[in-house]
């Protein structure tokens, strides 16, 4: 278990001093597939730095199952790295790169050869064995820079954007090997990647960044489903941003005046406002029917086709857009044309109040 | 197509070699000309007034090894020729290994600067090059003559009674030709440094290797055709040097280069003093051939 506790990292000084990280506070368990999800130039790496020990960081504590892992050299730290540019040595044959890290822990020669070639199989890279690491292809120098971070059975492994070099196929066959990797072996993967794809459909639990700050932490379902703020909201698939009115709070459960007039159940969220807020509802959990009953009437602008969906884009007569998402039947052009009157309907529950 | 591209191929090949023609006449003049002119006065007799007389004689290279006593013509060894050469070898050496010592710490330490502040870190080692280098040797010397500044400084606080002799010994000497020849092995060095990438070192603390070990197996193998060009662009000219040993050493503790000149001045023995210039090419080439095989032969090792 990590647990990194108000880390804050600093550069520069007085006007451009600059926080790269600012107060991140998160516990990563045992045997977990952690990701860090973000823009660019969010902190992802720092953060990796500080767990590594390539950063100090200005203040806050890293600890390693209660062990303070600050006061470690990188080099005394049971974690292990997969660069975002794989560095791999090129002095030595794909082999002896694997081999490395075993070296250096001092392990007996038999037991280096047998774990390297356990490691060679597992990323199939047994045939490219005496290769120098100049004379193979990125995706299997990506596969050699996994198997020796792999090959020393670190305790947690910190993975920085490691599938970003590769092609959609290789990267798809990667990130089931991946998987299959962090749940045969037991280590912890702490999982970098600004592709949230990648992140909802390989995580335990995802943490958004940005700016230096984490935003929100959850399962993918739980990000998804219910994001806590705007930023995580818009960074993670697509939303529709509705003007609300809370109402009463019981159990849970918030009631909503929508703009349209219309009341109806939602999603509160921990810190939001009383008053007006923002409400956040996925293209696909709405419908589109006729304007009458409808929560928020409107009139169609827009139909784009996209082999599996079709997005409705909808003007709302308070002047917000709306859009909505529908699985395509086949054989079945849609029953509406832009310019008609139509209306939106959502179940209660679906709609996420936002912290803004 | 294939004979296409053979005959191609070939024309290009020789359109190659008359380009390179006039080079290669030019290089064979300036390089083998006075080697061969060397070669050949080797073969000589010494004339009474220096020069040569045209009779062959292979007298001076007997010389540079053996001697015959001026009283009972017994056969030696030329026991000052030979100590010369082990002093021209032992201060070159030490000189290298010296410039190695200095000169990787101070490669590493401008080629982890921030990229623009490198170039002045260079400059600052590139000014003592560009001056006199008579007057460094002497900036030296100034350094550690019995009144110069070290001896002064430790009388002063007491830690000495009386100056340490440093100037006309082969410490002076090797001190000298470290300082003139330093940056000769920091160039290469910080070239082939200033490529090396610093995400190699990470990844190897990151695999448990300690400081000493990501500095023997990763920045040492990384960084290797800078240490042996630099290595051989100290050692080379330190075999040869003249002017420093000629100043720090007083003339008492000659190197090759200092012995070499005295036959064709004072010796009045031009023939000698081929046969020794010879013989500096020699070493110089036989240690450059092992210095290499060495090295490669480690490279295939870790491959
Ligand atoms: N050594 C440094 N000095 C100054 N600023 C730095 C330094 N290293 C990183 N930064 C800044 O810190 C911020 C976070 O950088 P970081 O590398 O952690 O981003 P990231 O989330 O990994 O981005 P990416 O997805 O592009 O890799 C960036 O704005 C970067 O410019
Ligand atoms: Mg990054």
């Amino acid at each position: 278990m990590i647990e990194v506790d108000g880390v804050t990292k600093a550069y520069g000084s007085g006007k451009t001093r600059f926080l790269a990280l600012d107060n991140v506070t998160v516990t990563i368990r045992k045997n977990e597939f952690f990701t860090l999800l973000g823009p660019s130039g969010c902190g992802k790496t720092t953060l990796l730095r500080v767990i590594a020990g390539f950063v100090d960081p200005t203040s806050g504590t890293v600890t390693m199952d209660g062990a303070d892992l600050l006061k470690l050299p990188p080099y005394a730290r049971p974690v292990n790295t997969v660069f975002q540019s794989y560095a791999l040595f090129p002095h030595l044959t794909v082999r002896q790169n694997i081999a490395f890290g075993l070296e250096m822990l001092g392990k007996p020669r038999a037991e280096i050869t047998q774990t390297v070639d356990e490691m060679m199989a597992l990323v199939q890279m047994t045939k490219m064995a005496d290769r120098q690491t100049g004379q193979i292809s990125g995706g299997q120098q990506q596969r050699v820079a996994l198997a020796r971070a792999l090959a020393p059975k670190p305790k947690v492994l910190l993975l920085d954007e490691p599938l970003s070099a590769l092609d959609f196929k290789l990267r798809k066959d990667m990130q089931i090997e991946l998987k299959r990797l962090q749940t045969e072996t037991g280590i912890t993967f702490i999982f970098v990647t600004h592709d949230q794809e990648e992140a909802l459909t390989m995580s335990d639990r995802i943490a958004v960044m940005s700016a230096g700050a984490i935003r929100q932490i959850g399962s993918p379902r739980d990000i998804y489903d219910h994001p806590a703020e705007r930023f995580v909201a818009d960074f993670i698939g697509d939303t529709n941003f509705l003007p609300a009115e809370i109402l009463s709070e019981a159990d849970g459960v918030v009631q909503v005046r929508l703009g349209s007039g219309a009341e109806i159940a939602a999603r509160p969220v921990e810190g939001a406002g009383r008053g007006a807020v923002t409400l956040a509802v996925r293209p696909e959990h709405a419908t589109l029917g006729p304007e009458a009953g409808a929560l928020l009437p409107g009139t169609l602008r827009n139909i784009v086709y996209f082999g599996t969906d079709t997005h409705y884009h909808v003007a709302l007569d308070g002047g917000d857009s709306f859009v909505v998402r529908a699985q395509n039947q086949p054989d079945r052009a849609s029953a509406v044309a832009e310019g008609d009157r139509v209306g939106i309907t959502f179940p209660p529950g679906v709609g996420q109040v936002l912290r803004d | 197509m294939a004979d296409l591209a053979r005959t191609r191929e070939r024309r290009e090949l020789r359109t190659r070699w008359l380009l390179l023609t006039p080079a290669l006449i030019i290089l064979f003049i300036a390089a083998s000309g006075p080697l061969l002119i060397t070669l050949i006065y080797s073969f000589l007799t010494p004339g009474d007034y220096g020069g040569v007389q045209w009779k062959f004689s292979t007298d001076a290279w007997f010389n540079v090894v053996f001697q015959r006593d001026i009283f009972d013509d017994t056969l030696g060894f030329a026991d000052a020729h030979l100590s010369i050469f082990w002093r021209s070898v032992k201060l070159s050496l030490m000189t290298t290994v010296g410039a190695v010592i200095l000169g990787f710490p101070t490669a590493y330490f401008i080629a982890t600067r921030p990229a623009n502040r490198r170039d002045f870190w260079m400059l600052l080692i590139m000014i003592p090059f560009w001056t006199n280098l008579l007057i460094r040797t002497f900036a030296v010397m100034e350094l550690i003559r019995n009144e110069g500044t070290i001896n002064t400084v430790l009388m002063a606080l007491g830690i000495i009674d009386e100056p340490i002799q440093m100037l006309f010994t082969e410490f002076a000497i090797m001190v000298g030709m470290l300082y003139v020849y330093l940056p000769l092995m920091v160039l290469p060095l910080y070239a082939s440094m200033e490529r090396l990438d610093f995400s190699l070192v990470e990844a190897g603390y990151d695999l448990y290797a300690t400081r000493l070990a990501v500095l023997r197996r990763i920045i040492l193998p990384l960084v290797k055709p800078g240490l042996i060009a630099g290595s051989i662009l100290v050692f080379v000219p330190s075999l040869g040097a003249y002017v420093t040993p000629r100043v720090m050493g007083g003339g008492k503790q000659l190197m090759l280069g200092n012995l070499i000149e005295l036959q064709f001045g004072q010796g009045r023995n031009w023939p000698l003093g081929a046969a020794l210039s010879i013989t500096l090419l020699a070493i110089v080439m036989v240690a450059l051939i092992f210095y290499v095989k060495s090295a490669g032969k480690e490279e295939v090792g870790h491959g």
